[in-house]
């Protein structure tokens, strides 16, 4: 080859790098050790990404947040936990992240089940979590936030918005229900098992 | 060799650094203890937000640009043994670094800036806010561009010699500078001014963001550049011992500046705007730079193992007892190194993908970044401090237990404000609340963290007026020392190749990188259909 051609001089600058590196015996170690430590971490989240499906919330989906309120999926009637059959395996809610609170300010949702949320701001950033779980997502202006959980214990969860959004913002939350799936089926047939 | 002109301006500089850290200090006081809901007479969210934005825009842009210029300049004079360049033009920089921070302040104090340093929109504030913190920016570009050109002449001045490390660390710090600070300087001159002025009527939330993240995670390697310089050159040396590995320190240096920059999405994993696979390479990014970290770990710890040992530490940790804790400079090492280990577990959890859902936004991450920032970055800043005035006023430290006390009791201040904020966090806890008005039966349980807080907060306050007092003193009343002839902090004796003594290859490496993990990402918005907000008030 060429001894000119920028092939050989790189690799003959890589070969003074590696030079440069013949490090001490310690430091050669850490570097292996804290190596390894790194990789471990990332494998780790990697099986959890892909076999697992850990993600972070990430969906692209943009809406007008001016119009809102003049019909689409987030006009008011539409809004709260979706009608479904028990066979579904997903349960949809939909709520509206505004000065302050996330509307409707209350819903009740079954353990044990998937819940996706879709949210939609009307007005500036905000961030929705419910503490001790992983229900969390930024909601932007323009933008449909989708996220999916499940919640494994019944009980009263506080959804707070976790983002400043201007002056009230202490005070927007709003309170999530967990019911037991029974529970949960007979609030929506008055008692009766279907 | 120090000159004049050096003194002059690294230390007008960090009086305006230090300045504003005493001020960011009390208003963080006002916010622990507002926050706690102990005295309903100081609650106010309208005086919280405003004080936390100061505070913020104070202790994250002021302090820290402001320090690291003025430590720039007098690392490249005595490292360089040379003249500053252009000294017209560092002044011109600081200049108009000044006049950014007084147009900004203004909106900020009146409460017509009240957006957090982040200043995430389509919440507005004054243009007088956009248009300072533009300038700060600006004026630090004047120092960037001194660096670089001083780092170039060194080298032309003598062919084939290693560049020393400190001035090393320094222009890499400039060059990490330059490409850290254009993502917010996009994102202030094409969004925020000509919107803030009334030129255009929406904004772009999801592109403002993605170009914020670009300077988010980077400024903090700007920051914590100087605090490893001065693990790295000073420590040593003060310990009475020598560096472990000069060419090690330099791969470090070189890891953070390329490893530092594509990664920012990190901050953005709760955000819809970014996908999936852009999330997780930014994941991988963020777990590679801290490598150099563990590095510096290693090897500062290990510099400072051969100084005890040479002063006759033995046994697996005798070493450690032998060390001269007296020291501040080895002091505030110990206990920066201490903190940088608390911190950075709490920086993995929130690195780690998505766990990140549990702790976003939360206490936690003020936690996290008061132990890293305010923890391991200014308690070496507060060191180089004691170490620099007495050169550059030419008097004796004015008192040596005192300087100890002030640096024991910012770690002890911080630790015991941190660990409620880490607690809080776990528990569900926003960062950004100013008082805690939900009726839930969970946030009872925070009740007795917010207490504690405000202890650790009365500590930090006491410690940053005593270290103000006694720069002051030093300044004003310390004894006139001799001018000895001013150590050079550590002269490179090692022969490193070309790949350690210059940028060119970095910059190239990190172009493609910042291509990679901001191309398609920042070009979605302008290829995709979005609906822009208008402006909000708070």
């Amino acid at each position: 080859m060429n001894p000119n051609s920028w092939i050989s001089k790189t690799r003959s600058e890589l070969g003074l790098f590696l030079q440069d590196m013949q490090i001490e015996h310690l430091e050669k170690n850490w570097l292996y050790l804290a190596t390894a430590m790194i990789g471990f971490m990332v494998v780790i989240l990697s099986i959890g990404a892909v076999f697992l499906h850990l993600n972070p919330p990430s969906h692209w989906e943009t809406i007008d947040s001016a119009s809102l309120h003049l019909g689409g999926e987030f006009a008011e009637d539409k809004l709260g936990v979706q009608p479904s059959k028990p066979s579904d395996v997903i349960i949809q809610v939909k709520l509206v992240a505004a000065r302050y609170g996330f509307f409707p300010r209350e819903i009740v949702v079954p353990a044990d089940k998937k819940i996706q949320f879709r949210m939609a701001s009307l007005d500036v950033l905000h961030g929705a979590h419910i503490p001790m779980t992983n229900m969390s997502t930024m909601i932007l202006p323009g933008h449909i936030s989708e996220v999916t959980t499940v919640f494994p214990k019944p009980g009263e969860y506080p959804l707070l918005c976790n983002e400043y959004c201007g002056m009230g913002h202490d005070h927007m939350w709003s309170k999530v229900t967990v019911l037991s799936q029974d529970d949960w089926a007979a609030l929506k047939t008055g008692g009766k098992q279907p | 060799m120090i000159d004049m002109t050096t003194k002059r301006l690294a230390l007008f500089n960090f009086w305006i650094a230090f300045g504003s850290f005493a001020l960011a200090c009390v208003f963080g006081m006002y916010q622990v203890l507002e926050r706690s809901g102990l005295l309903t007479f100081i609650q106010s969210p309208a005086v919280y937000f405003a004080s936390v934005s100061t505070h913020g825009v104070l202790m994250a842009f002021v302090l820290t640009t402001f320090f690291i210029m003025g430590f720039g300049y007098y690392t490249a004079t005595t490292s360089l043994n040379m003249p500053i360049w252009n000294p017209t033009l560092a002044w011109a920089g600081y200049g108009v670094c000044l006049t950014g921070v007084v147009l900004a302040a203004i909106p900020l104090l009146l409460g017509k800036a009240s957006v957090l340093y982040t200043f995430y929109p389509p919440i507005q504030a004054n243009a007088f806010f956009y248009i300072g913190a533009t300038l700060l920016v600006v004026g630090s570009w004047f120092w960037t561009a001194i660096m670089i050109v001083m780092f170039g002449k060194w080298k032309k001045a003598h062919p084939g010699e290693t560049v020393p490390l400190p001035m090393f660390a320094t222009t890499a710090n400039a060059y990490l500078w330059a490409w850290t600070s254009a993502g917010v300087a996009l994102e202030a001159v094409f969004q925020l001014l000509p919107w803030s002025l009334g030129l255009k009527d929406t904004i772009d939330v999801g592109l403002a963001r993605t170009l914020f993240a670009w300077t988010l995670h980077p400024i903090v390697y700007f920051w914590l550049i100087p605090a490893y310089i001065a693990l790295y050159s000073y420590v040593p040396v003060a310990a009475g011992g020598k560096l472990f590995s000069d060419k090690l320190a330099r791969v470090a240096f070189l890891l953070i500046l390329v490893f530092g920059l594509p990664i920012g999405f990190h901050h953005l994993y709760m955000d819809p705007e970014q996908g999936t696979i852009a999330k997780f390479w930014h994941m991988v990014g963020t777990f590679a730079v801290s490598l150099p970290t563990l590095l510096t770990g290693f090897t500062v710890i290990a510099s400072l193992e051969l100084a005890g040992r040479k002063r006759g530490g033995k046994g697996l940790f005798g070493w450690i007892g032998a060390l001269p804790w007296q020291n501040p400079m080895v002091l505030a090492a110990i206990l920066s190194l201490l903190m940088l280990v608390l911190g950075g577990f709490g920086g993995i959890v929130n690195a780690s993908y998505a766990m990140n859902a549990m702790i976003h936004n939360t206490a936690w991450v003020p936690g996290h970044f008061h132990l890293i920032f305010a923890g391991t970055v200014v308690t070496m800043y507060l060191a180089l401090a004691y170490q620099l005035w007495p050169k550059l006023c030419g008097k004796k430290l004015f008192s040596n237990d005192l300087a100890l006390t002030q640096l024991w009791t910012w770690f002890v201040g911080m630790a015991i404000m941190t660990t409620p904020w880490h607690v809080l966090g776990l528990l569900g806890q926003p960062r950004r609340i100013s008082s805690v008005q939900y009726n839930s039966l969970l946030t009872l349980a925070w009740k007795p963290y917010e207490l504690l807080m405000i202890l650790g907060g009365l500590v930090l306050l006491g410690s940053a007026g005593l270290f103000v007092y006694i720069l002051f003193k030093t300044q004003t009343e310390g004894a006139s020392e001799a001018q000895t002839v001013e150590e050079t902090p550590l002269q490179s004796e090692v022969a490193v190749s070309n790949w350690l003594n210059n940028f060119v290859p970095w910059n190239l490496l990190i172009l493609g990188l910042m291509l990679l993990s901001y191309g398609w990402p920042i070009l979605q918005f302008f290829v995709l259909k979005t609906y822009n907000p208008t402006a909000w008030g708070y």
